[in-house]
């Protein structure tokens, strides 16, 4: 239950809301109280043979009493309701915030399904109690202490005769739903087996039709549908008894006041107008018992969602800013040096990574080769720090990267990740995405550069056609160009290209390569192929084989060599020749 | 978002209801007897008023110990009977909508398995996941509660009904003139909260997909150092949705207090006219405290209709999703009287095949080649060539548009499907395990496979070694996707897999992941023994297996190209030598080095 003291600060967000909708449950209640007393007055006049306009008066004041209750639970709600879903909003608002700051790491360690029910879910859990379970528990609270001091005032025995059953509700209401709770765990976990279950078999349907196994996967699923079956009657069993009891139990009370407040009243010690307040005092406490169990569970629940929520809060923010950031740095020329550099994912992982020195002076192009999972992705990743190197030091303008700002250095890199990810709105924003003040002619140049805008002009609605799922979807070839066009919008000192043409075809990667060339004149560069063709003019061309730099040099140089790069180079030419064969 | 999964629809559906209806018709009696209940556990509430009307006007008023002691314990009895039949009532009904729920769950399961791989293609696994677990699962609390609860409610209304209009007819008329107001305003809540309600969901859409789609590409928002401006539009969009939610809330705030108010004019029409009467000497105390206890009963079912509403809502759209999947017949047909298919030799032909997956874009064209029982044959080409659509093929897991595809002279669209199967067992590249045991996963839980051919199944293809080194041997836990075990172990239990069914004719899709040295050699061994006094289709990654293939298939952009053997193809210099230095020229390297 500690974790949902974190929520204390919200609270006092919204003190004057919170403080006022308990003032209007007082209200409401000291309203919604009075009105048994009008009946018992109205009665015991009737008894004494009243005129009709006492009558009158009383079912008017009914009314009244209702109608000022009614508006105070209508302000309940305006005010405690309404600020659960600012405290909702608020905290949504600061777990967004965390969130975009974690690095890397954290992503890769949390699937994006986990990081959305927490956002999702326990943020709605958490509401739940900030909402409903506080005004719930204020309500019950008050209205009991009301109705009680009220009905002891009018007839104390009677009182205690008529609340003995109710400590019975509360014991077997606290007894069932822990047995409930236990069986309803069960219940879970068998679904979550059908789950599964109704996954592998769908994942798997190939291996289940080739070997005519339909039939025994469709008894294996009957087999345990029908154990979620008896489990969940195994619970309906005591779940049943929930509604019975409570009405066996409240049902005591009533008939109680009936029979004793009944004597009562032959024996004079009660009027009957009090007889029959006590009854309708007791309709009022009914609902308030039955909250209780409903109430704990919410609070329950939103504790526990509290609890996973700040797990992520705690999380700690690897790569920021720190003590000895140089803020003074605010530019970037483009000399990069790698410094005995080594990396690994997890602290008793494999190094991806070892021992690698490279120096690129501005305006030079790097390119590095090698065969899928030698650690070219890893390489690169590095100087953005989407990680942190685990060995040695990274240095731009012979300073570590560390100290830099981390905006400043983010910004002068334009970089095109191995995946493509393009969001869902118009080219146009997607194209600007990192540009601080955007403008037509940056799109027009980048785009041009990018090989992009022969395919745009061909698009009805130009740059501002819709990507995704709600507006068209583009060949990979395309999502690439527009990869590429974002990170040059930038204008950046520094240009990543991690696989970027795969899906481009040669012709079209020979025209983009050549009016790149104009553009990175000024700036460094880092380029990551799979193909010789990409890399074969870059200024040195590193050849990385299981995390450690195994050749490098010049494409002429890397070809005399006949290692690796040679080897590749090779094939490259064999599957050229076998895809222009018809 | 899906255009399936946004549906909200309405909360009654006359079509969807009648359909839904079907599954209920095998369980008729319970049903019967459970509406029969219902109606006796409705008039055990409104008895109670009626008798504590006797309790007051009776014997309180005429100071009868011993006839309000008779009442009390009459009350007792209608309490512990009341609270008995609801128990049992909900233990049944529960029990009917457990098996509804269970017959259709295991309808869905069916369905699917028998469905086209054409269907597997097109759609999300989760997806259809999602329909035998989550979508039936909301039907349950309709089937459940809800449709006896309905009746349970219109039947306790009628007993008050009868109840009040046997005690007073003229104070009946007076107390439930308030209910046209009462329905009006509930069917006006009704129609707003189903409005903001829409609302809700659009923004709630909107802030989830914003997240899930900035989560996947938070390296993109992190490296273009747009956190502030990206979380300014969150901000936007959360605010929007919490706007929606805020102004739902108004309808809430408004309805249940005026529900309240309503109860108390009720209750004020009560004293007025029933009071009125009193002094008049024309009507009891006792009436009017009955009437005001009917009052009360009377709100609550009304109260509770909203919930009942969302119960609906949630029920229909599930069954709109369900039978939508239900009615998708993406079938591979068998023919409707096959021709037998018993003891074949494994002869394979293919005659002038042509197949798409999509009208008109042809992945295989005009194939023509033989393979002869007992042969084995090698399919090689570069990706995208077409291979792997072969072997799809002549397990009919899709049809082909033109030409022939014969084993041992039949034509395989004429024989039954089951029968077809059994006489091919297929080893694909991404290798399936089960959750279950070792065991388990070879015999796929044939009852036709004694535990004798497992053992001799593993011992072959040299799976025995590691699986009896286990704790518990055969009977070793699987877990999901056999994550507690390597790659290669993977393997040789798929391979054991498809010896136990002792298949006529053998398809294997080479796994191109590395593995060890040692593995390797186990593999390739078993391989070996894999293929012997079979037919076979490999689509090979290893150099072994294409140096003792009988004959070599070389695929070309959908068309094949060159038939022979290794030595043959060799000699041509044409597209095979291209592809034998591309894919297996090192490892003939590595093997002599």
């Amino acid at each position: 239950m500690g974790s949902l003291s974190s929520l204390n600060r919200y609270f006092a967000r919204y003190k004057g809301k919170l403080l006022l909708g308990i003032l209007f449950i007082l209200f409401s209640n000291m309203a919604t109280v009075y009105v048994p007393l009008l009946l018992r007055d109205g009665i015991d006049a009737l008894r004494s043979n009243t005129d009709y306009e006492t009558i009158i008066r009383y079912a008017i004041m009914i009314v009244a009493a209702s109608a000022i209750g009614g508006v105070f639970r209508f302000s309940i709600r305006e005010t405690i309701i309404v600020m659960s879903w600012q405290i909702e909003y608020d905290l949504r608002h600061d777990f967004w915030a965390h969130i975009q700051r974690l690095s890397a790491r954290f992503f890769s360690n949390n699937s994006t399904g986990n990081i959305m029910a927490h956002a999702t879910n326990d943020i709605k859990a958490v509401r739940s109690f900030v909402g409903p379970a506080v005004m719930y528990s204020i309500d019950t609270v008050t209205r009991f202490a009301m109705v009680i001091i009220i009905i002891t005032s009018i007839n104390t025995p009677l009182t205690i005769y008529a609340l003995l059953p109710l400590p019975l509700l509360s014991f077997f209401v606290y007894k069932l739903s822990k047995k409930i709770h236990k069986r309803f765990t069960k219940i879970q976990e068998k679904f979550s087996d059908i789950t599964t279950k109704a996954q592998e078999s769908f994942s798997g349907i190939r291996v289940i039709k080739s070997y005519v196994r339909e039939e025994s996967e469709i008894d294996l699923f009957k087999k345990m549908s029908s154990e979620y079956l008896n489990l969940n009657m195994h619970k309906v069993k005591i779940q049943a008894l929930f509604m019975p009891i409570l009405f066996l139990i409240t049902g005591t009370s009533i008939i109680i006041i009936i029979w004793i407040g009944g004597s009562m009243v032959i024996n004079n010690v009660l009027t009957l107008g009090e007889l029959i307040a006590f009854a309708a005092y007791l309709g009022l406490l009914i609902w308030p018992v039955i909250a209780i169990g409903w109430v704990l569970n919410l609070i329950q629940q939103g504790s526990a969602s509290m609890k996973r929520i700040k797990r992520i809060w705690d999380e700690y923010v690897e790569i920021d800013d720190h003590r000895k950031t140089k803020f003074s740095i605010n530019d970037i020329k483009g000399d990069i040096s790698f410094r005995n550099v080594s990396f690994k994912y997890k602290d008793d992982g494999e190094e991806v990574l070892k021992n690698i020195n490279i120096d690129i002076p501005r305006g030079k192009t790097l390119a590095v080769i090698g065969h899928t999972g030698v650690g070219k992705s890893s390489l690169v990743n590095l100087v953005p720090r989407l990680y942190d190197v685990t060995g040695g030091e990274i240095l731009i303008d012979g300073n570590n990267i560390k100290d830099f700002p981390l905006r400043v250095l983010r910004k002068n890199i334009g970089m095109v990740p191995q995946e493509t990810f393009l969001f869902s709105d118009t080219l146009k924003n997607n194209i600007l995405f990192g540009v601080d003040k955007p403008g037509d002619e940056i799109i027009e140049r980048v785009s041009k550069i990018s090989q992009l805008h022969k395919d745009v002009e061909n698009f009805s609605k130009g740059y501002e056609t819709i990507l995704g799922e709600r507006g068209i979807t583009l060949s990979g070839g395309q999502k690439q160009r527009t990869c590429l066009a974002r990170a040059l919008a930038i204008d950046p000192k520094i240009l990543i290209l991690d696989d970027s043409f795969s899906a481009v075809d040669t012709h079209t990667e020979e025209d983009i390569l050549l009016s790149l060339k104009e553009f990175m004149k000024e700036r460094t560069s880092l380029i990551i192929s799979h193909r010789i063709s990409t890399v074969k003019d870059a200024d040195k061309i590193i050849v990385l084989d299981k995390g450690s730099i195994a050749e490098e040099g010049t494409h002429d140089e890397l070809i005399a060599k006949d290692g690796i790069y040679a080897e590749l180079h090779y094939k490259q030419l064999l599957e050229e020749e076998l895809k222009e064969l018809n | 978002m899906n255009k399936e999964d946004e549906i909200i629809g309405k909360a009654y559906d006359s079509q969807l209801m009648k359909r839904l209806m079907s599954y209920v018709k095998p369980y008729k009696k319970y049903v019967i007897s459970a509406i029969l209940f219902a109606i006796v556990v409705a008039a055990l509430g409104p008895v109670r008023p009626y008798l504590t009307k006797i309790a007051i006007d009776e014997y309180i008023a005429n100071s009868d110990y011993d006839g309000l002691l008779f009442i009390s314990m009459l009350l007792v009895a209608s309490l512990i009977f009341q609270a008995v039949i609801q128990y049992v009532l909900t233990y049944f009904t529960q029990l009917m909508g457990q098996k509804i729920i269970y017959d259709l769950r295991v309808k869905i399961f069916s369905h699917v398995q028998k469905l086209a791989l054409k269907y597997f293609d097109k759609t999300p696994i989760g997806r259809i996941v999602t329909r035998v677990t989550n979508d039936v699962e909301s039907l349950n609390e309709m089937f459940s509660s809800g449709i006896v609860m309905v009746f349970s409610d219109i039947f306790q209304i009628i007993w008050i009904f009868i109840f009040m209009f046997t005690m007073s007819w003229d104070l009946s008329l007076v107390t439930l003139s308030v209910l046209p107001v009462l329905f009006y305003g509930t069917f006006l809540f009704r129609r707003k909260v189903r409005e903001s309600y829409r609302d809700v969901r659009k923004h709630l859409a909107r802030l989830n997909s914003y997240m899930q789609e900035h989560i996947t590409g938070i390296n993109v928002l992190q490296l273009f150092t747009k956190e502030n401006e990206e979380l300014k539009k969150f901000g936007k969009i959360n605010e929007d949705h919490k706007k929606a939610n805020t102004s739902a809330v108004f309808y809430y705030a408004i309805f249940f207090p005026s529900v309240e108010f309503l109860s108390s004019i009720a209750i004020a029409l009560i004293i007025w006219y029933g009071g009125g009467s009193v002094i008049e000497g024309t009507m009891t105390i006792g009436v009017l405290f009955a009437f005001v206890q009917y009052t009360e009963m009377f709100f609550r079912p009304v109260r509770d209709l909203s919930e009942k509403y969302n119960i609906m809502q949630t029920a229909m759209a599930s069954s709109e999703r369900i039978f939508n999947l239900l009615d998708n017949e993406t079938f591979i047909k068998n023919p409707n009287e096959p021709n037998e298919f018993k003891n074949i030799e494994g002869k394979i032909e293919f005659n002038d095949v042509s197949f798409a997956y999509n009208d008109d874009e042809y992945v295989l064209k005009n194939l023509n080649f033989e393979i002869k029982p007992g042969e084995s044959a090698a399919l090689v080409g570069a990706t995208g060539a077409g291979k792997t659509s072969i072997i799809n093929l002549l397990t009919r897991f899709y049809d082909i548009q033109k030409g022939k595809i014969l084993i041992d002279g039949r034509d395989i669209s004429r024989v039954d499907k089951a029968e077809l199967r059994e006489h091919i067992s297929i080893v694909l590249q991404d290798i399936q395990l089960f959750s279950g045991t070792i065991k388990s996963n070879i015999d796929l839980n044939s009852e036709d496979i004694p535990f004798e051919r497992v053992k001799e199944a593993a011992e072959i293809v040299g799976a025995n070694k590691f699986i009896e080194k286990l704790p518990k041997q055969y009977d070793e836990e699987v877990k999901e996707k056999g994550s507690t075990l390597s790659v290669g172990q993977k393997q040789l239990i798929s391979f054991a897999r498809a010896l136990a069914y002792n298949p006529q004719i053998l398809i294997l899709d080479e796994a191109t992941s590395s593995v060890d040295t040692e593995t390797e050699q186990l593999i390739q061994h078993a391989i070996e023994k894999l293929l012997v006094g079979r037919t076979s289709i490999v689509i090979a990654h290893r150099l072994s297996t294409i140096q003792n293939a009988d004959k070599i298939i070389v695929m070309h952009k959908g068309e094949i190209r060159e038939i022979g053997t290794h030595q043959e193809l060799l000699a041509k210099r044409g597209i095979y030598y291209k592809l034998y230095q591309l894919q297996y020229k090192d490892q003939e390297i590595t093997k002599t080095a």
